[in-house]
């Protein structure tokens, strides 16, 4: 979508941008984070003190570099050349993005296929689980407690309805943007925000329901890791994104952008339609296959 | 025209838009703020440059371990340790930054680029790795030590580890950031960055290569990242990825990270094929033979790259049609491969030579890689590899790989461009020491691993019986004489930095890219503000 600048050439200047501080004080707050990770997971609460401190300070990074660049982009140092490469780097970005998922569905796949109906194979029947058949969901062959599965059409259904129709509220609200009209702009990207929003309170009901009535927990066998940790992630990657949409709906309500200038909108609405595409595979194949 | 550098906040010296010199902040702030793709890079190859010492100090204390048969110096856990770390340490941070440092300097100047496309994000991506090789190397000194798992970091071995084991997992997160976020920057600049007329179909094929790389890293990097999360989450909170009794298999880590692990192999051996596909022409002073088939060929190759990785596990059990599909795809890789190697061949062929220390490494590559190459060829053969499997034979494969293939480029690379870059000429007389001897050595360690690995000895193993020993002595007199080569490259830079005679604009007589055409000696900071003007 380049609104009419792909008439024109590309311009003589790329903009190479000043030193500055931000990006060691992003490596020095991952390094805190992981640090204070690390103490916590083994056993010491200090470790917690680390990860806070890593916290605000990647706050406070992420708060000054995306102020720079905003202001760059208000301050008109970007034009067609810098956007191609923004679209670029957004495209790849989202890229690494579907292969950290395809890892875990990968995981999921081979807990379904490989490992769960071969632990019920004649083999480990005869030596190491005489009583395990092979069944999906399974928690495998160790695992003592009963626990029932997350069904499909309950709430999950109800979440694709929700994020699917944020896909067409974030249309609706770049239509907006193009058509530079502010008051549609901001009425669609505020319930893109509310159905995202409404989306995360939904699976935190569903999280509620999973271990308190279901007794489906993280540790439930294969089932419950990668029932949790893929709708976790997932969940974590909305709330992310539902942040960016927010800023941007701030953006927009301090006049940002421009109708042929806003790819920060557009790159966020990109990251918004993977967020999507990734729930319609959970929702296939962790909820209702 | 004049190039415009943002001159808002930070500091109030403004830039001097024509200048060639640099003007900002002194000192260290320089290195840690910069945004300049040459400051970043040559941040890069210092930056690998302590950690192959650090790797290789490691490398000593495993030969020192096997000079002879017997524990004489380490106990077999922190022997473990040693192995673990040199790989890892190797790998992430000291040939692949190598490469990335390559890029990083030559990348725009090659291609008639102001910068990066990411100049900001260019620095963040280096300043991630030092602080996650402090994440690293701080295992050591955790109860329980660094990891003893082998590089591979394999299930269920990892779950049992102490805390060490978190910290490399957040290192290999970092490390994994760092080279995403690089890699983005790279496939941006190659293609959005270009001057008019360079098309993709002259680029120098060092570019080329990169550009595959990025791909390679962009799909393959974050599949370690889960596979290393899923270990976090298996030892900490309960999951059940690997844990049979749970439903997990301990096998799907390593098919994980083998979808990783694959493309890595090429991810460090197709830059070090583009630094060659640059200094065999320019000594050989005839254009490089078979361009668009080497871009076939790297292309091919990095897609062969993501269906092989089960030839690593031909012995963990898996169905012999499963065996079949992967040693037929793996013997097809030779078929780029060997185009590439014919190529670089008919590039010599009948060329007015002249041997120059990065030639003599280029072709010291070309001999030991291809050889590297044979022994992958016979790996990827199922009944071969089984008996193989775990034996020195493999160490010898992968190290003819990674060290005569990758860290042979990158010296060929460093001495190539080390005038440009500088504006200083090494010691010619130094650099033809550094290369015998490091060749001479090379082989002296793992040469003889062949025959170890042949008769049995396994690897990862810090005792061997005294058949073994004679060829473990030889070897371990090659790596201490390795060692000490490096020194001596160390000393030649120095050297040269300090007082080696000026070089010219183009001391390489058939060197053809922009650099060496479009470009004075040394580089200036600033450098194709103005898009070059190409015929």
């Amino acid at each position: 979508m380049e609104h009419g600048a792909s008439t024109t050439t590309r311009q003589a200047h790329y903009h190479v941008p000043q030193p500055m501080p931000w990006p060691i004080m992003g490596s020095f707050s991952l390094f805190c984070m992981a640090l204070g990770s690390v103490i916590l997971f083994n056993g010491a609460s200090a470790g917690w003190t680390g990860i806070a401190l890593g916290f605000m300070v990647l706050l406070y990074m992420m708060f000054r570099w995306f102020g720079d660049v905003i202001r760059e982009s208000e301050g008109g140092k970007y034009g067609r050349w810098e956007d191609l490469s923004f679209r670029w780097g957004m495209s790849w970005f989202i890229f690494s993005e579907v292969m950290f998922f395809a890892g875990f569905f990968g995981a999921l796949f081979w807990a379904r296929v490989m490992s769960v109906p071969d632990l019920a194979s004649l083999e480990h029947n005869t030596y190491l689980w005489p009583n395990f058949t092979s069944h999906w969901p399974s928690a495998g062959p160790g695992f003592e407690e009963k626990f029932s599965p997350m069904g499909a059409w309950g709430l999950p259904a109800l979440n694709t309805v929700l994020l699917l129709s944020s896909g067409v509220t974030i249309t609706l609200a770049h239509w907006g943007l193009i058509a530079n009209q502010r008051g549609k702009l901001l009425f669609w990207q505020g319930m893109t925000i509310l159905l995202g929003v409404l989306f995360l309170i939904c699976q935190a009901v569903e999280y509620a329901h999973a271990y308190s009535d279901l007794n489906l927990k993280l540790t439930t066998g294969a089932y419950g890791t990668t029932f949790f940790m893929l709708t976790g992630f997932h969940g974590f990657h909305v709330t992310c994104g539902a942040i960016m949409l927010t800023v941007i709906w701030f953006r927009c309500l301090s006049g940002h952008f421009k109708p042929e200038h806003h790819f920060a909108f557009e790159g966020v609405a990109w990251y918004w339609h993977f967020v999507d595409v990734v729930w319609l595979g959970l929702f296939i194949f962790v909820y209702w296959l | 025209m004049s190039a415009v550098v943002d001159t808002h906040g930070h500091d109030g010296h403004g830039h001097d838009a024509h200048g060639g010199g640099y003007h900002g902040a002194g000192g260290i702030m320089r290195w840690v703020t910069t945004t300049n793709h040459k400051d970043i890079g040559t941040l890069y190859l210092w930056f690998s440059f302590i950690m192959f010492m650090t790797g290789g100090a490691m490398a000593m204390a495993i030969r020192l371990e096997l000079f002879s048969p017997g524990i004489q110096f380490f106990n077999p856990d922190l022997f473990n340790q040693f192995t673990t770390m040199h790989g890892l340490i190797m790998l992430f941070g000291a040939i692949m930054p190598a490469f990335v440092g390559f890029a990083n300097w030559q990348i725009p100047i090659m291609i008639g680029a102001p910068d990066m496309a990411f100049a900001r994000l260019n620095n963040w991506s280096f300043w991630l790795l030092p602080f996650a090789a402090t994440l690293l190397v701080m295992s050591f000194f955790t109860p329980g030590g660094a990891p003893g798992v082998g590089w591979t970091l394999y299930a269920p071995l990892t779950v049992q580890m102490g805390m060490g084991m978190d910290l490399t997992i957040f290192a290999v997160h970092l490390l994994g950031m760092s080279s995403i976020l690089g890699s983005i920057n790279i496939i941006t600049t190659i293609l959005n960055m270009r001057a008019p007329g360079m098309t993709m179909m002259r680029l120098p094929l060092f570019v080329w290569t990169w550009l595959i790389t990025a791909y390679l890293l962009v799909a393959a990097m974050p599949v370690l990242a889960g596979a290393v999360t899923m270990t976090l989450t298996d030892r900490h909170f309960g999951t059940s990825f690997f844990n049979a009794a749970g439903g997990g298999d301990p096998v799907l880590y390593q098919h994980i990270f083998w979808f990783f692990g694959h493309p890595e192999v090429y991810i460090i051996a197709l830059p070090a094929f583009g630094v060659v596909s640059q200094v065999l022409p320019a000594f050989s002073r005839k254009p490089l033979f078979g361009y668009a088939s080497m871009v076939y060929a790297t292309s091919a190759i990095a897609i062969l790259s993501f269906i092989v990785w089960a030839h690593h596990m031909y012995t963990v059990g898996m169905p012999v049609q499963g065996q079949l599909f992967f040693m037929y795809a793996t013997t097809l890789i030779a078929i780029p491969t060997g185009v590439k190697v014919f190529n670089w061949v008919a590039t010599m062929w009948k060329g007015s030579l002249t041997f120059e220390t990065p030639m003599l490494f280029a072709i010291g590559f070309l001999f030991l890689f291809t050889l590297g190459g044979f022994t992958g060829l016979m790996l990827s053969l199922v009944p071969i590899d089984i008996q193989l499997h775990d034996t020195y034979y493999v160490v010898a494969h992968f190290h003819y790989v990674m060290v005569a293939g990758a860290l042979f480029a990158a010296f060929a690379g460093v001495y190539f461009w080390f005038p440009k870059w500088t504006g200083k000429m090494y010691d010619e007389t130094l650099g033809q020491w550094h290369f015998w001897l490091t060749m001479i050595f090379f082989n002296m360690i793992f040469f003889v691993q062949h025959f170890l690995g042949l008769a049995g000895m396994p690897r990862r193993i810090p005792d061997y019986p005294l058949i073994f020993e004679t060829w473990n002595k030889i070897s371990s007199i090659g790596a201490f004489g390795f060692g000490l080569t490096q020194l001596l490259f160390l000393y030649i830079i120095l050297k040269a930095i300090r007082s080696g005679e000026k070089a010219p604009q183009k001391p390489w007589e058939g060197a053809d890219s922009l650099e060496w055409t479009h470009l004075p000696t040394p580089v200036p900071y600033h450098s194709f503000e103005t898009p070059p003007v190409l015929k």
